[in-house]
């Protein structure tokens, strides 16, 4: 089942000649792992926003959860967004709010009962390992463990896709490793995750499809792909013509 | 759950911006008590005119010996001229107009005048020949007066037609004047109150953009988002208009009934039941304002 379509999608973002994403077509699908990954401005970002409806393509069509985003009214987005679980580099935590009320507050305002956050809360903090520390502030956990939250608070209302922009850049790598195992059990849950990283050391290791975009198209979807092409890219476009050239492994 | 939630929020809001809270209040207040104010001038206006225009007749003085104006020739109207009077008073073109009409003789006028008088210097001078026979003329349309006085002023023996309800115009006119100038300031005022709370409501949802982020990442509805901050102006101008509704019912209560009332006058006012209808307009109003002013200014922290 195909969860996320891109059909010659286009983005162009207003004064720059240069589009952010350029006719970009793929498909991932239901219980798929996938790694976004290429250079700052490769447009991953772009791709992740377009996913979640913050923007609209310039050209092309995006059906996510087999709804056409262009045809969702603004009225409609929240509702949508409800199926969508999102993790950032930097956490996006509530510094006042403590670890059980950030993850309560997602669901608060959604509407949900205050019985089903008494259990929902409880359970999805077990199952990242925050057991224990509801009760704390988030300047009182280590990043990790912040993350750990963020991703509790993006996951506790069961969503089919999650979507990770960056969620170890900001981390060591042993902690980044526990975030991966992470995302990899909440993935095997049946839960599609699409993730942007730089972390080459983590996509080479996971073994998962990797999608490489370049100046906003995508010059490579290997489906166990490492950092860095193993192989022929998989090109579905010409690239355009430089004097450089482009694609070899340096 | 949710509405606990809201009202938490609105709480949290107000309290974080409670200088700018505050201001709103007093704005609203200022401006709602001058809208109230126009509106009971309006109401005194109307209440005089339903009061006085039924009482104002139309008086067709009748020429005496000390008269030369009008049709008069220094001499007193005679009984010919009197009947003449009459008759065109019950023509075919005057009498659909008219509901009645008395004659008040040298005598009745004198005691008219002695009555209302009473105790002055000077009265002691006036003989009844002074003072004018009158046919006095209730007419069924008061603003229909002007046919009588052209008609009666040419009428041979009549000194002047009088139309009472010209002194009124002044005072009409008076307070017509004050109340524009209550609803102009109120108007003024009421500008400064939206864009107060415009900016006001600006400035929480921006100390509270973090939580606005997540809320629309996670998916809460437009409406979920925006009604803590519509009910933030509202709580806020409902203080204001409160005090305003106040501000008008002492008014009323202490200046109106308590003093002017008291004066010796058979001038009707406004009284707490005419406040009463302004009281419901100024809640309402300053509400409805601030809740429109409010959903316009966070419209743009719910774009999507």
């Amino acid at each position: 089942m195909v969860m996320i379509r891109f059909d010659q999608v286009t983005k162009l973002y207003a004064g720059s000649a240069r589009p952010a994403l350029n006719s970009v077509t793929l498909e991932i699908l239901r219980g798929e792992f996938v790694f976004l990954v290429g250079a700052s401005g490769s447009g991953k970002s772009s791709f992740l926003r377009l996913v979640l409806k913050e923007e609209n393509p310039s050209k092309g069509q995006i059906h996510v959860l087999g709804q056409e985003l262009g045809k969702l009214s603004s009225r409609k987005v929240p509702y949508f967004r409800r199926n969508l679980g999102v993790v950032f580099q930097d956490f996006r935590l509530l510094p006042q709010k403590s670890v059980f009320d950030n993850v309560a507050f997602s669901l608060q305002v959604i509407g949900k009962s205050k019985g089903f956050i008494q259990e929902a809360v409880p359970d999805v903090l077990k199952m990242v390992g925050l057991a224990g520390k509801s009760g704390r502030l988030p300047h009182e956990l280590s990043g990790g463990e912040q993350q750990r939250v963020a991703i509790a608070r993006a996951i506790v209302n069961k969503p089919s896709i999650l979507l990770a922009d960056e969620p170890t850049g900001n981390l060591d790598p042993a902690t980044s490793a526990g975030i991966m195992t992470l995302l990899e059990r909440i993935s095997g849950g049946g839960t599609t995750v699409l993730m942007a990283t730089h972390d080459a050391g983590i996509v080479d290791k996971m073994k998962r499809r990797v999608i490489e975009l370049v100046s906003g198209q995508i010059v490579r979807d290997e489906s166990q792909g490492g950092y860095q092409t193993q192989a022929l890219p998989v090109q579905r476009q010409a690239p355009p013509p430089t004097a450089s050239g482009f694609g070899a492994p340096s | 759950m949710r509405l606990g939630l809201v009202l938490s929020e609105v709480g949290h809001g107000l309290r974080r911006n409670i200088s700018m809270v505050i201001s709103i209040v007093l704005v609203t207040f200022i401006s709602l008590t001058f809208v109230g104010a126009a509106i009971l001038l309006q109401l005194q206006i109307n209440q005089m005119k339903g009061y006085w225009y039924d009482r104002a007749q139309v008086a067709v003085y009748l020429c005496t010996q000390y008269d030369e104006g009008g049709n008069c020739n220094a001499e007193e109207a005679t009984a010919q001229q009197k009947s003449n009077i009459e008759q065109v008073l019950k023509s075919a073109v005057l009498a659909p107009l008219i509901q009645h009409y008395d004659f008040e003789d040298h005598e009745a006028a004198f005691k008219r005048y002695q009555a209302q008088f009473a105790g002055a210097e000077g009265t002691s001078f006036v003989t009844p020949d002074f003072l004018p026979e009158t046919f006095w003329v209730n007419l069924k349309d008061p603003s229909q007066s002007d046919a009588v006085v052209e008609r009666m002023s040419g009428v041979p023996g009549v000194e002047q037609v009088v139309d009472q309800r010209k002194y009124l115009q002044p005072i009409f006119d008076a307070l017509n004047a004050a109340s524009i100038t209550a609803v102009g300031i109120a108007g003024l005022m009421l500008i400064a109150a939206v864009l107060l709370i415009a900016t006001t409501i600006r400035l929480s949802a921006f100390s509270r953009r973090r939580e606005l982020g997540i809320m629309r990442l996670v998916g809460a509805s437009n409406r979920f988002i925006q009604t803590p901050f519509v009910l933030e102006g509202v709580v806020a101008a409902l203080i204001g208009s409160a005090l305003a509704s106040g501000a008008i019912v002492a008014v009323v209560q202490f200046f109106v009934q308590g003093y002017l009332n008291a004066t010796p006058s058979s001038t009707p006012f406004v009284d707490l039941g005419d406040a009463f209808i302004v009281v419901p307009i100024l809640i309402v109003g300053g509400a409805g304002l601030a809740a429109i002013s409010a959903a316009v200014a966070i419209r743009r922290y719910l774009k999507v």
